[in-house]
C-alpha cells in the first residue's frame, strides 16, 4: 500500500468516522446520564433526515438559496429533539425507571417499531434525495481523487466542534454540572436539591437533538429510505460498547478506530470490510470488558 | 375423415368438459409485494397499478363476468408470515391463482410451497434464473424474463455501443441478486470479449448508506466501464455520491436497473450512461406509446399516483394479463362457463399474451420470452429527469438458454459473434 | 404434568396447584387438537411453538437476570447446520436434522459463552449482539457457501426413513413440536429448582454472595447458557424444517429483540408464558399484517407498550392475578 492510498483512506475512514460519531454522541450521552440504551435513537436518526430533506425541499421551491439547507438542519434536529424526544422521555421512559433494565430497553424497541412505521406512513416509501447542501459547497481534489468539501471538510469539524462543545457544556456550565452531578449518583444530587426529573428530560431532549442533527447532517450524502434509522443504531452501538458506555471522548476514538478500519478494509479486503465493526467490538471487549474508555462499576452486595 | 377428427376432438372434449368448475362468485387472487422494507420502491407502484388493472376489467365485467379481487400479503412482514399468509390465502382464502414474489428468496420459498398446494403461480417480478433450470414445476409459471435475459441485453448493449472499452468495475448490491447478475455479466464478457480487464468488485452490504470509499478507489483506478445492478435507495446513492465527486465523466456507467430510478435521480444522472429496465419497460416505450391502452393506463397511472410507472408495474402488468389470457383461452377452448384447474394449466402452457410492453410468451419450462429494453441516459430538458435515447430492443428468443440448460453453462459456449446474432430493434430515443 | 406445577418456583401458583395445571393441561390438549378444530391454523402455530421453544431460552438467562440480544445467533446457527446437512445428505432423517442443529447450536453456545459469561447487564446483551450480528454478516458475506440474503433451502428430510408429503410431514413436526415444548418445558422448570438452576436464578439477586460461598458464578452462568442455547437451537431446527428454507434474517438483530419482547409479553421468567407470548404474538402480527396492511409494527409497538406499562408482568401475570383472584374468592 503506498501513501496515496494510504492517505485516500483516510480521509474516506475520517469523513465516515464524523457522521457515526455525531449519532452515537447522543446514544451516549444519554446512557451514561440515564443508564438508558435507546433503540429509537435510529428512528430519531432517520426522522432528522427525513425533516431536512422536507424542510429543505419546501424552501428551495419557495426561492431560497442552497444555503439555507444548513440553518434548516439544525431547525430539523430541534423540532426531532422537542416534538419527539421530550414528549419520550416525559410519556413512556419517565414511567420505566425503577424497573428493570430489559423492560427499559423494550420500552424503547417498542418506540422504534412505532417510529419505523410513522415513518413510512408520513413519508412513504419512495427514497428522497436532497444534496443541495453538499452541492452548494462544492468538490477539492487530492491526488487525483475528487472529494466533496462537505464529506471532506464539514463533517469533521462538526463532529469535532461538538466534542469540544459538549465536553465544554458538561464542564464549564451550571446545567453541565447538575447534569454531571445527577450522572454520579442520582440519590445524593436529588438531597442536595437538584431536580433530577428535569435533567434527565434536558439530557434525552438533547441526546434526541443529537440524533436528529446525525440524520440531517447525513442527509445531503445518502438516499433518505425506510429502514435506514435500524442500521445506524446498530452501528452506533457498536461505538459506544467499544468506547464504554457513557464515554463522549471516548465515542470519538472508537468511531475513529470503526471508520478507519472500515475503509482501509475496502481498499485492502473488501469483502470484510462490514464485519469490520462488530470485530472491532468484541476484540475491545473481550480485552476490556467494560470498553477502552470504561471504567468497571462496583457491585453492591 | 374428418368425420372421425370431429369426434375424436369431441372425446376429448366431452370429459374435459364434464371436470369444468362452477362459475365463482369472484376470482380470488392473492399477490405478494413488497409494502415496506427498501424493496417497496417496486411493491408499491406495482399495488397501486394492479388496483387499476382489475378495476378496469371489472369495469367492463371482469372475466367472463366473474369480477377479479386481489388481497396482498406483504413480502416485508417476515418470512414466517409471508409463508402462512400465502398458504391461507390458497388454502381457505380461497385463492384461484397466486402471484408470488418480488424477492427472488421469496420466490425460492414459495415456488415449492405453490407446488405442493397445487395452486398455480406465476412468479411476477423475481429475477432468479435458478428456479426453472434447477427443478420442473407443474403449478409455477414466470410471466416475464429472467436475470439471464436482463443481463445478456445489457451486455450486448453495452459491446454495441461502446466496443472498444478496456476496463470494468462492478459495485453491486451484496446478496443473491448482486452476485448471480455480476456472474452471468462476467462469465458472459469473457467469452465475447476476452480482453477486458476486471479492475474491481465491491459488494458493499446491502441498504448501505455510503459508497465514499468505494467511489474514491474508483476515481483511483478509473475503470472505463463501472457496472451497478443495484436498484432503489442503493442505486440512488451510488449514482447521486459517483455524479457529486464527478466519476461519472470520466466512467461509462452501465445500470441494468436504473429505469426504476430515472424519476428520483433527476438532473443526478448525466447523458451517456446505459441505463435498462428488467424488460421492455419505459413509460416512453417506443413501440408502444402511440397505442390507446398504454397512454390511457399511463394517464391513469399518473392520476392514482402522480408519478411515472415504473419496471414493476409492467411486470403487474404482464402477470395480470398472462392470468386474464389463460382464463379467457381456457374457457374459450374448452368451451365452458369456467375453467378447472387442468384447464387453467393447460391454457398457461405456452400462452402468449400481452401488458404494457411487447408480446410475451410462455416456453414449455413455464419460462417466459420477455424482450429486452436498453437505452442511453440523455437529459432533454422535456422531463425534470433523464430520458433514453439510441434505444435498443433486443428479441427475447436468443437471450434465453435452450429449455433445460443451465445460464452459465450455456454461456461459456457463446462467442463473440453472439451480440451479431441477436435481433434487435434500434429507435432514437 | 402435577410435577410441574409443584415444583414451580412461584408461591402463588404452588398454593393452587389445580388450576394452573389445569390450564396447562387444557391448553395442550387444546394445541393438540388444532389440526382438527382450525387446520388453517396448524402452521402459524406450528411456527409460534418453534418461536416458543427459542423463546424458553431466553426465558432461562431472564431468571438470572441477564438479557441477551442475540440469541437468535444460536436459533440461527442450528437452521444452518441443518440445512448443510439436508444439501449434503438428501433424505436425511428428521431427527438427525434435529439432532445435528442442537449440537451446532450448543457447540456455539460453548464457545460464545466462555466468552460473554464474564459480562453483565448492558454488557452482555451487546456483546452477544455483536456475535449474531459477527455470523450475520459472514452469512450475507460468504454467498457461495450461505446463499447470501436468499438464504438456503432445506428440502423435506425423512420421517423414520420414509419420504413424506407436505400434507403428512407438517403434521408429524407438528406433533414434535408439541411434544418438545411439553418435555423442554417441563425439563426447564425441573432444572430450575435442581440446585444449579438455583444457583442460577442467584445471579440476578445476588452474585457476589455466590463468590463468598465458593461458587462460581461464570461456571453456573454457562450452563444456564448453555441451555438457553439448546433450547434455541430446537426452534431454530423446527422453523427451518418447517418453512424449508433458512436466510440470514433468522439471525438478524431484529429478530432476537423480538424474542426478548415475547419472553417479556408472555411474563419475563415464565416457561408457558414463552409459549403463550409467542402464540399471542404471532396471531397479533399475522392478523395485523392481514388486516392493518404496513402498520403492523406500529400495532405491535403500542401492544408491547402498554404491556410493559400496565402489566409488567406479562400475560401470565394477568392470568395469575385472575387465578389468584378467584381463589381468594372461593
Amino acid at each position: 500500500m503506498n501513501l496515496t492510498i494510504f492517505l485516500l483512506a483516510l480521509f474516506d475512514g475520517i469523513s465516515y468516522a464524523a457522521l457515526v460519531f455525531i449519532v452515537a454522541l447522543g446514544l451516549t450521552l444519554i446512557f451514561g446520564v440515564m443508564r438508558i440504551l435507546n433503540i429509537a435513537h435510529g428512528s430519531l436518526y432517520a426522522i432528522g433526515a427525513y425533516a431536512t430533506v422536507s424542510l429543505t425541499g419546501f424552501f428551495l421551491a419557495l426561492g431560497f438559496a442552497p444555503v439555507f439547507a444548513f440553518p434548516l438542519m439544525l431547525v430539523s434536529a430541534v423540532l426531532v429533539g422537542v416534538l419527539l424526544g421530550g414528549p419520550i422521555e416525559w410519556l413512556l421512559l419517565r414511567r420505566i425507571y425503577d424497573k428493570p433494565e430489559v423492560l427499559q430497553l423494550l420500552v424503547t424497541f417498542a418506540v422504534f417499531m412505532i417510529l419505523e412505521d410513522v415513518q413510512r406512513l408520513v413519508w412513504g416509501t419512495q427514497p428522497y434525495f436532497q444534496a443541495s447542501a453538499l452541492q452548494a459547497l462544492g468538490n477539492v481534489t487530492v491526488f487525483g481523487v475528487t472529494y466533496t468539501v462537505y464529506q471532506l471538510i464539514l463533517l469533521p469539524m462538526v463532529a469535532i466542534g461538538l466534542l469540544l462543545g459538549l465536553r465544554f457544556f458538561l464542564r464549564h456550565t451550571v446545567i453541565g454540572k447538575l447534569i454531571l452531578a445527577t450522572t454520579e449518583d442520582r440519590e445524593a444530587a436529588q438531597s442536595i436539591g437538584i431536580d433530577a426529573e428535569r435533567v434527565f428530560l434536558f439530557t434525552f431532549t438533547v441526546g434526541a437533538v443529537l440524533a436528529g442533527l446525525g440524520g440531517a447532517l447525513a442527509s445531503p450524502t445518502t438516499s433518505i429510505l425506510p429502514g435506514m434509522g435500524a442500521d445506524m443504531i446498530v452501528l452506533s452501538f457498536a461505538v459506544v460498547a467499544t468506547a464504554g458506555l457513557g464515554q463522549i471522548g471516548g465515542a470519538a476514538v472508537a468511531a475513529l478506530m470503526i471508520g478507519l478500519g472500515r475503509s482501509f478494509a475496502v481498499y485492502v479486503w473488501p469483502e470484510v470490510a462490514v464485519l469490520v465493526p462488530y470485530l472491532i467490538m468484541v476484540l475491545v471487549l473481550l480485552v476490556r470488558p467494560e470498553g477502552l474508555f470504561g471504567s468497571p462499576v462496583a457491585r453492591k452486595i | 375423415m374428418k368425420n372421425l377428427l370431429t369426434s375424436s376432438a369431441l372425446c376429448m372434449a366431452l370429459p374435459m368438459a364434464a371436470w369444468a368448475a362452477d362459475k365463482p362468485e369472484t376470482l380470488k387472487i392473492g399477490m405478494t409485494t413488497f409494502l415496506t422494507g427498501s424493496a417497496s420502491v417496486f411493491g408499491v407502484p406495482a399495488r397501486d397499478a394492479m388496483d387499476i388493472f382489475v378495476e378496469n376489467r371489472n369495469a367492463e365485467g371482469g372475466i367472463n363476468g366473474v369480477p377479479i379481487e386481489v388481497t396482498y400479503i406483504d413480502e416485508g412482514a417476515g418470512a414466517e408470515a409471508l409463508t402462512s399468509e400465502f398458504r391461507r390465502m390458497a388454502d381457505s382464502g380461497g385463492a384461484e391463482v397466486m402471484l408470488a414474489a418480488i424477492s427472488s428468496g421469496n420466490c425460492q420459498t414459495l415456488a415449492p410451497l405453490a407446488e405442493d398446494l397445487k395452486v398455480p403461480n406465476l412468479m411476477w417480478d423475481c429475477g432468479t434464473q435458478r428456479i426453472f433450470e434447477e427443478a420442473d414445476y407443474e403449478y409455477v409459471f414466470r410471466p416475464q424474463g429472467n436475470a439471464t435475459s436482463e443481463m445478456l441485453a445489457a451486455v450486448a448493449y453495452l459491446l454495441k455501443t461502446h466496443p472498444d472499452f478496456e476496463t470494468i468495475a462492478v459495485v453491486n448490491q451484496d446478496y443473491a441478486w448482486g452476485r448471480d447478475s455480476w456472474e452471468i455479466f462476467h462469465t458472459a464478457l469473457e467469452v465475447m470479449k476476452p480482453d477486458v480487464e476486471v479492475v474491481g468488485e465491491f459488494f458493499p452490504k446491502f441498504g448501505s448508506p455510503d459508497f465514499s470509499t468505494e467511489i474514491s478507489r474508483l476515481q483511483a483506478l478509473r475503470p472505463d466501464v463501472v457496472l451497478s445492478t443495484s436498484w432503489g435507495g442503493d442505486l440512488d446513492t451510488f449514482v447521486q455520491q459517483a455524479f457529486q465527486r464527478g466519476l461519472m465523466n470520466t466512467s461509462t456507467f452501465v445500470l441494468p436497473l436504473a429505469e426504476s430510478s430515472l424519476e428520483r435521480l433527476g438532473n443526478a444522472l448525466p447523458a451517456g450512461h446505459i441505463i435498462g429496465a428488467r424488460g421492455d419497460h419505459y413509460f416512453l416505450h417506443p413501440e408502444r406509446r402511440e397505442d390507446e391502452d398504454f397512454t390511457s393506463f399511463m394517464a391513469q397511472y399518473k392520476e392514482a399516483t402522480g408519478g411515472i410507472p415504473v419496471y414493476s408495474v409492467f411486470h403487474a402488468s404482464q402477470a395480470f394479463a398472462a392470468l386474464t389470457a389463460a382464463y379467457e383461452k381456457a374457457i374459450a377452448d374448452n368451451d365452458v362457463d369456467w375453467p378447472s384447474e387442468e384447464q387453467l394449466l393447460a391454457a398457461l402452457d405456452g400462452l402468449e399474451f400481452q401488458g404494457l410492453g411487447r408480446k410475451l410468451h410462455l416456453r414449455e419450462d413455464h419460462q417466459g420470452v420477455e424482450s429486452q429494453l436498453m437505452g442511453t441516459s440523455v437529459q432533454t430538458g422535456e422531463y425534470p429527469f433523464a430520458t433514453l435515447e439510441n434505444i435498443m430492443i433486443f428479441d427475447g428468443e436468443g437471450l434465453l438458454p435452450p429449455v433445460g440448460e443451465e445460464s452459465t453453462a450455456w454461456i461459456r459456449t457463446l462467442d463473440a459473434g453472439f451480440v451479431d446474432s441477436l435481433s434487435v430493434e434500434t429507435y432514437e430515443n | 404434568m402435577t410435577d410441574i406445577s409443584q415444583n414451580s418456583t412461584s408461591s402463588r401458583a404452588s398454593r393452587r396447584p389445580s388450576a394452573r395445571t389445569l390450564l396447562t393441561l387444557a391448553g395442550v390438549l387444546l394445541l393438540v387438537a388444532v389440526p382438527l378444530i382450525a387446520p388453517t391454523m396448524q402452521l402459524l402455530i406450528n411456527l409460534a411453538l418453534a418461536k416458543g421453544i427459542a423463546v424458553l431460552g431466553v426465558t432461562v438467562l431472564l431468571r438470572a437476570g441477564q438479557v441477551s440480544f442475540g440469541h437468535a445467533l444460536f436459533f440461527g446457527i442450528s437452521a444452518y447446520v441443518g440445512a448443510f446437512l439436508v444439501a449434503s445428505m438428501p433424505g436425511a432423517d428428521m431427527m438427525l436434522v434435529l439432532a445435528c442443529g442442537v449440537l451446532g447450536a450448543l457447540v456455539a453456545g460453548l464457545l460464545v459463552g466462555l466468552f460473554v459469561v464474564r459480562y453483565r447487564g448492558i454488557f452482555f446483551g451487546m456483546l452477544n449482539l455483536a456475535f449474531s450480528m459477527i455470523f450475520w454478516s459472514i452469512l450475507e458475506k460468504f454467498y457461495h457457501i450461505t446463499g447470501g440474503a436468499d438464504g438456503i433451502r432445506l428440502t423435506r428430510p425423512t420421517v423414520l426413513g420414509l419420504e413424506m408429503e407436505r400434507g403428512g410431514f407438517e403434521l408429524v413436526i407438528f406433533y414434535l413440536s408439541i411434544a418438545l415444548m411439553v418435555g423442554l418445558g417441563w425439563f426447564t422448570l425441573r432444572w430450575f429448582v435442581s440446585p444449579v438452576g438455583q444457583v442460577f436464578q442467584t445471579i440476578k439477586t445476588n452474585e457476589t454472595r455466590l463468590e463468598y460461598l465458593g461458587l462460581s458464578p461464570r461456571r453456573v452462568l454457562l450452563s444456564g447458557y448453555m441451555l438457553s442455547a439448546g433450547l434455541c437451537g430446537v426452534g431454530g431446527s423446527l422453523m427451518a424444517m418447517t418453512q424449508g428454507v433458512v436466510t440470514p434474517e433468522y439471525v438478524w438483530w431484529v429478530r432476537s429483540a423480538e424474542m426478548v419482547f415475547i419472553a417479556v409479553l408472555g411474563g419475563a421468567g415464565s416457561v408457558r408464558g414463552a409459549f403463550i407470548g409467542a402464540l399471542v404474538y404471532e396471531i397479533v402480527r399475522i392478523y395485523a399484517s392481514a388486516y392493518a396492511g404496513d402498520i403492523w409494527q406500529l400495532l405491535l409497538g403500542g401492544f408491547l407498550l402498554v404491556i410493559i406499562l400496565f402489566a409488567p408482568g406479562g400475560i401470565m401475570g394477568i392470568a395469575d392475578s385472575l387465578i389468584h383472584r378467584k381463589g381468594t374468592r372461593q
